[in-house]
């Protein structure tokens, strides 16, 4: 009794990874029958991503020190952003192609299979040249902790692959919730596009630069803080120049945790609204 | 717990849905209908077509069937399951066809597409082989087996999207209008096919139609719904007995003469030596008194084909089931 109840709980939780690996493989098994395509499509991503950091070199290079942030630092920042964003766009980005779904009705194929709706929205066409922003966002990072002058010890070699999984967590979350509103609206896509992108876009500089109410809402409202600027800050000892309490950089994994948890909430509240509108 | 053969059991099942109308300040929430008061039984082995006008709560109903859809009234069970709180587990049990929409992945060829099903649905590598083998020789996939699914034709598409369905040994196969847009030799096949699963593997199979050729040739229970609730349930003779729609006898006279006046026939139509008499008593009378008093070359009675009957019956309910309830495309 006990063994079998303890496998189904394992089963509900292994489940949805094993099944999203499963299509995530099968995806991309497709994808290298046209290798070619991909390496240009992964190239084109790349390109795009490289010219992000660029931009960000060329804003250091006028301004030479931004929020008491150098370029090493600066890039720091948005390599670790860039490198969450990339990740959780590999990982979830396709679920804001929701609406196309619903339109089509293929959420509705989705729904008659044992396996995760959201699993098999994550995976559709899962995208192998979404790895073109993850390369270059990682070379940068790279470089970045090589030049920055950072006091290593064993906490900071620790917490520098949590900061990570934690950042593209939140990420992921907000993708997912961003795609949960075209639930009810089908065409609110651009809308989401600007949390998304937008936020992405927001933090790959200092959030000392912006207003306070826009560090506020990135901190509390939509945790965008947590994907780059707080782990950055935790890792160079910097003190928060926005004034915010410093014990918030410990913060990320629980972050994290709790947009998961909403997103999660978000993404069962829209299917069930779906579900009693079937439309 | 349900009985062990009972397949689908539905009491009193209802959805309605809100919609909003009216211009944009003054939009009024107000409810609609789609199905109301459904009460089905489908016991396992039946082979049971589900008829009615468009928009007329078919596709809803197999929606709630399939758990895609949370009743609003009523009671459903599906394989002793609840399928708006089982949808899952119950999708391991069921197969699911629609006939305007494919379940394959477009880009993926057909095998990998049903490789990734039988993952999803974690059949053995044994019983996936043995079944892809069976359906492949009867379903003829062979030759396009290893194209992707967006290059194949209509017919070979539903082929595929079939064996997808049926490759975890489902219980019950729910098809939403399996045979639309084939050509004839692609829908003889798919229904010789659904026939023969039915006897041989005792798959239930439950599908929406609006070819009638598929139910004639399938199903020996026909539910007929209408606005939303039963006009039918019974079997196909039954629904010709029920209805009043006239059986036709061909004449070929000898001679033309002009339309016939018989007893107990009414002649609908003249062509030449050929007269169409709509029958109102028994055939063989008719026919004794036709050949009685005119040379006659050949006959042919004609039963009223089942297209006739169903549309009789959509005009019946259409009178009487005038009580204001609204109907919605579900």
């Amino acid at each position: 009794m006990a063994d079998t109840s303890f496998r189904q709980a394992a089963d509900s939780v292994l489940w949805p990874l094993r099944s999203y690996l499963l299509l995530a493989r099968t995806w991309m098994r497709a994808q290298a029958q046209y290798p070619v395509s991909l390496l240009l499509t992964a190239l084109g991503t790349g390109l795009a991503a490289v010219s992000e950091i660029l931009a960000v070199l060329v804003v250091f290079d006028h301004a030479g020190v931004l929020a008491g942030f150098t370029v090493a630092e600066g890039l720091l920042l948005a390599g670790t952003a860039n490198l969450a964003f990339g990740c959780a766009d590999l990982l979830m980005g396709a679920v804001e192609r929701l609406g196309v779904h619903i339109r089509a009705g293929s959420l509705d194929t989705m729904l008659v299979r044992p396996v995760p709706p959201l699993v098999q929205l994550a995976t559709d066409h899962f995208a192998l040249r979404r790895l073109g922003k993850i390369v270059p966002a990682a070379v940068t990072t790279g470089a970045a902790l090589h030049l920055c002058d950072i006091d290593w010890t064993l906490g900071k070699v620790l917490m520098l692959p949590v900061l990570l999984v934690s950042g593209t967590a939140v990420a992921a979350s907000v993708w997912v919730a961003g795609a949960c509103v075209q639930f009810f609206a089908t065409d609110s896509r651009d809308a989401a596009n600007s949390l998304t992108y937008g936020g992405q876009a927001l933090t790959e500089y200092p959030l000392a630069i912006y207003a306070k109410e826009v560090v506020l809402a990135v901190t509390f409202a939509v945790p965008l803080a947590f994907v780059g600027w707080q782990p950055v800050l935790y890792l160079l000892d910097r003190p928060d120049p926005t004034g915010l309490p410093d014990a918030l950089r410990l913060a990320p994994p629980l972050v994290a945790l709790v947009s998961c948890a909403a997103a999660a909430l978000l993404w069962r509240l829209g299917l069930r609204h779906y579900r009693s509108t079937g439309s | 717990m349900t009985a062990h053969d009972t397949v689908v059991e539905a009491r009193g099942l209802g959805r309605d849905f809100t919609v909003s109308e009216g211009p944009f300040l003054r939009r009024r929430r107000c409810t609609v209908s789609a199905v109301h008061g459904i009460d089905l039984t489908v016991r396992s082995g039946e082979i049971v077509g589900y008829l009615g006008p468009n928009g007329a709560g078919k596709s809803s109903t197999m929606k709630m069937l399939t758990g895609i859809l949370t009743p609003t009234s009523g009671s459903l069970r599906v394989l002793g399951m609840e399928p708006s709180r089982r949808r899952t587990r119950l999708a391991r049990r069921i197969g699911v066809v629609f006939g305007q929409r494919t379940t394959l992945w477009w880009d993926l060829p057909l095998r990998d597409s049903l490789e990734l099903a039988r993952h999803m649905y974690r059949v053995p590598a044994a019983d996936h082989a043995r079944r892809l083998g069976r359906l492949t020789e009867l379903l003829e996939l062979g030759p396009f087996l290893d194209t992707p699914v967006r290059r194949l034709s209509l017919g070979q598409r539903m082929r595929g999207d079939l064996t997808a369905a049926l490759l975890h040994g489902p219980d019950l196969l729910v098809l939403d209008e399996p045979t639309i847009g084939l050509d004839v030799v692609s829908k003889s096949a798919i229904r010789e096919f659904l026939l023969r699963l039915n006897t041989e593997e005792g798959t239930t199979i439950l599908l929406t139609t609006h070819d009638l050729g598929d139910v004639e040739r399938l199903c020996e229970r026909v539910v007929v719904i209408d606005r939303g609730s039963l006009a039918y349930d019974g079997s196909l003779d039954g629904l010709r007995a029920s209805m009043p729609v006239p059986r036709v006898l061909t004449v070929d006279l000898a001679v033309p003469a002009p339309a016939l006046e018989v007893e107990g026939a009414r002649c609908v139509r003249v062509e030449g030596p050929r007269q169409w008499l709509e029958l109102s008593d028994n055939p063989a009378a008719v026919i004794a008194r036709v050949t009685r008093d005119h040379g006659v070359t050949d006959l042919t009675l004609r039963e009223p084909d089942i297209e006739g009957v169903v549309a009789a019956l959509y005009r019946g309910s259409a009178r009487t089931g005038a009580d204001g309830t609204r109907s919605l495309s579900g």
